[in-house]
């Protein structure tokens, strides 16, 4: 377990799922033990497609901070347009990690950021597995797939209960099946 | 009994109330009405016949409220309302400061502010021992999407330890055919014999009484707040929160969940040698003039953040500390910063900052200035 | 004796005779009934009872004859309205106490 805050920031559009990743996160941090938690959106009138974002506060003691993630440990970014804008990779601590759905390499991104970077085509990996809902590939849950590989900070046991008490039974195995090979493809590029 | 009409970003908690009313889980009547003003309304009509009552708005709703607010505490019902903190129009915004319920605090209700999503429900269980002890009705605040919108940890009590805390409803007086009575009619100025030849209050003696239920909660509050602890093991006795005031001769003021980032720049601070610590208010009416004294009697400069304003005066919480520092040898530096209107983002930084501003002041023996600071980009 | 000593904390009052105060100083004119026109004092039984039924004061009894308790009755006249034998006519105060009216002006 950390010992400290670990600050996780999302950035997708509107109906990709951000916060409910965001969510299930946290819960999922719960789970495996931290009890100092907050999901929150960041609050505007989110609408299906704009630019949304939500953050994930994980530590052991209460959190106390409320305000916006300004220096966050991780992004993780649902869709890879959104990397022109300059407020998606803003205050990611060197050492971070940003986690992007892309079918591009890391080193393709053409990102430089003193931070690692993993990557995914969580969007293929949706489409393949038939985890479509009203035309779109959600990939929320199957990018969880990705930031657990990457980072230590929650743990695929913790993300599957949540997944299982979360879900409905008819949507738990294709959600758990997308994670998973989300999880095998996601390409790691860390700094040196 | 539930009377609730939805608006954001108080939705959420009403949506869930209907959905446990619908399935069974809790046993209430939930009525749909076409207004808020009607939602309070079907509530005080419900609490006169003896049933236990909830309503919840924000902002707009809970201005449409304002009428039937002073008539809920005038007529004395313990109904307890979930105000969700929004910012008031125009221009439109939905999300959070504390003008709404602020603009209702002389409307003669309690109101409790919560810090964080575990005093929501924790206040929400005291709120009704409390109305229903002093027969005041109690608004327990809390911000609008951060806190009513984010999920964090929260330990909910079994019914069966809530049954132990809480006892039945009992009315003051009760609507009832076999016993009829006339309630809160054209009430004159002069207090006069009704037909048993009893001397019977005029307007003003009755509101002597809800000034004094006011004045006189407060030990309720303390007590209910206790009881609390004993059961459920998270402590309420107290008015307000204190973080490290025992040497803190800086005081930040803040309240809701202002209060919890308060205490990150109230870290900040110390880490560069001050003696800062934290008053979180959390019982603004009534408002706990005493205790603030003895809890501030260390300070020389408290620094007040209002997530609201007076306008053409200052932040509400302000003026209050001032109003309770009058006279008592405190000689500290006040200064107020209103902030976070409309939802702006208010950070620990930005609070310790404001803070490292006013300490020269402390050197000019300046005291305080008529009007509040703003953090904004003007 | 303090109004406290009535127990109330809020506004309440039962219904008697008398609640609302001495109604009947509020009067400027009263109503007097002709016996030999009204219906249960001519038939000597209860009937019609008209009057009784509209006075918003509840002051006109249900019984033969028809009687109006004057210390309560505002004089609203809505009892000489309704009346279907005009057996009720509003008489001036003034004309009744003209000495009264006299010694004010």
């Amino acid at each position: 377990m950390n010992a400290r805050l670990h600050e996780i920031r999302w950035h997708g559009r509107g109906g990709q799922g951000a916060i409910t990743a965001a969510k299930i996160v946290a819960q999922a941090a719960y789970l495996k033990g931290y009890r100092g938690i907050t999901a929150a959106p960041s609050f505007g009138a989110e609408r299906r497609g704009a630019p949304v974002s939500a953050s994930t506060r994980i530590s052991p003691q209460t959190v106390m901070v409320i305000s916006q993630v300004e220096k966050p440990d991780t992004v993780v970014v649902l869709d890879h347009t959104l990397l022109k804008y300059q407020e998606v990779t803003s205050g990611l601590d060197r050492g971070g990690w940003l986690v992007v759905n892309s079918q591009q390499h890391p080193k393709e991104l053409n990102i430089t950021g003193d931070f690692n970077i993993a990557n995914a085509d969580a969007t293929r990996v949706c489409r393949e597995l038939g985890l479509i809902i009203a035309g779109l590939p959600v990939v929320n849950t199957a990018i969880l797939g990705a930031l657990v590989h990457a980072t230590n900070v929650v743990d695929m046991a913790s993300i599957e209960a949540v997944i299982r008490e979360r879900f409905s039974d008819s949507m738990i195995d294709i959600n758990l099946a997308a994670i998973m090979k989300t999880f095998e493809i996601t390409k790691l590029k860390k700094i040196r | 009994m539930i009377a609730a009409y939805p608006i954001t970003p108080q939705t959420p908690l009403t949506e869930k109330l209907s959905e446990f009313v619908e399935g069974g889980e809790l046993n209430a009547e939930y009525v749909a009405v076409e207004s808020e003003h009607s939602a309070l309304t079907v509530c005080t009509s419900a609490s006169m016949a003896g049933a236990r009552t909830f309503t919840a708005s924000s902002a707009h709703g809970l201005a449409y409220m304002h009428e039937m607010l002073h008539w809920a505490a005038g007529a004395r019902l313990p109904v307890v309302l979930a105000c969700v903190n929004r910012a008031i129009g125009a221009p439109w915004n939905i999300l959070n400061d504390q003008q709404d319920s602020i603009s209702q605090r002389d409307t003669g209700w309690i109101q409790i502010y919560a810090r964080n999503n575990q005093e929501i429900l924790d206040s929400v269980l005291q709120a009704y021992k409390i109305a229903e002890t002093v027969y005041v009705p109690v608004m327990v605040c809390y911000d609008g999407y951060v806190l009513s919108h984010a999920e964090m940890p929260v330990a909910v009590p079994s019914q069966e330890d809530v049954d132990k805390f809480l006892p039945s409803y009992q009315p003051h007086t009760i609507l009832d055919p076999a016993n009829p009575k006339n309630y809160n009619l054209v009430t004159l100025a002069d207090p006069r014999v009704n037909t048993e030849g009893v001397l019977c209050h005029g307007y003003m003696e009755l509101r002597y009484l809800l000034q004094e239920a006011l004045q006189n909660s407060g030990e309720v509050i303390i007590r209910v707040g206790q009881e609390f602890a004993e059961l459920f093991g998270r402590s309420y006795a107290n008015m307000f929160w204190e973080d490290r005031l025992a040497d803190a001769d800086i005081v930040i003021v803040a309240m809701g969940s202002l209060a919890m980032e308060a205490t990150v720049a109230a870290d900040m601070l110390r880490v560069k040698g001050h003696k800062a610590g934290v008053l979180g208010m959390r019982v603004f009416r009534p408002f706990p003039k005493a205790d603030l004294l003895k809890a501030l009697k260390k300070s020389r400069l408290i620094v007040v953040f209002d997530k609201n304003i007076s306008y053409g005066s200052e932040g509400a919480t302000c003026s209050e500390i001032k109003s309770a520092l009058y006279g008592s040898g405190v000689n500290a530096v006040i200064r107020n910063f209103i902030v976070g209107l409309g939802g702006r983002d208010v950070k620990a930084r930005e609070m310790a900052d404001a803070v490292t501003k006013s300490l020269p002041l402390l050197k000019e023996g300046f005291l305080n200035s008529e009007y509040p600071e703003w953090i904004c980009y003007i | 004796m303090r109004t406290r000593d009535c127990k109330h904390i809020c506004d309440e009052s039962s219904p008697g005779i008398g609640e609302a105060g001495k109604t009947g100083e509020w009067r400027n004119s009263f109503p007097m009934i002709d016996q030999e026109r009204c219906t249960p004092s001519r038939q000597n039984k209860p009937a019609c009872f008209l009057c009784w039924l509209y006075c918003p004061e509840a002051v006109i009894s249900k019984t033969v004859p028809v009687q109006i308790n004057l210390e309560y009755c505002k004089g609203c006249g809505i009892c000489s309205q309704v009346c279907p034998v005009q057996a009720i006519t509003m008489i001036n105060e003034e004309e009744l106490h003209p000495e009264e009216d006299t010694q004010k002006s």
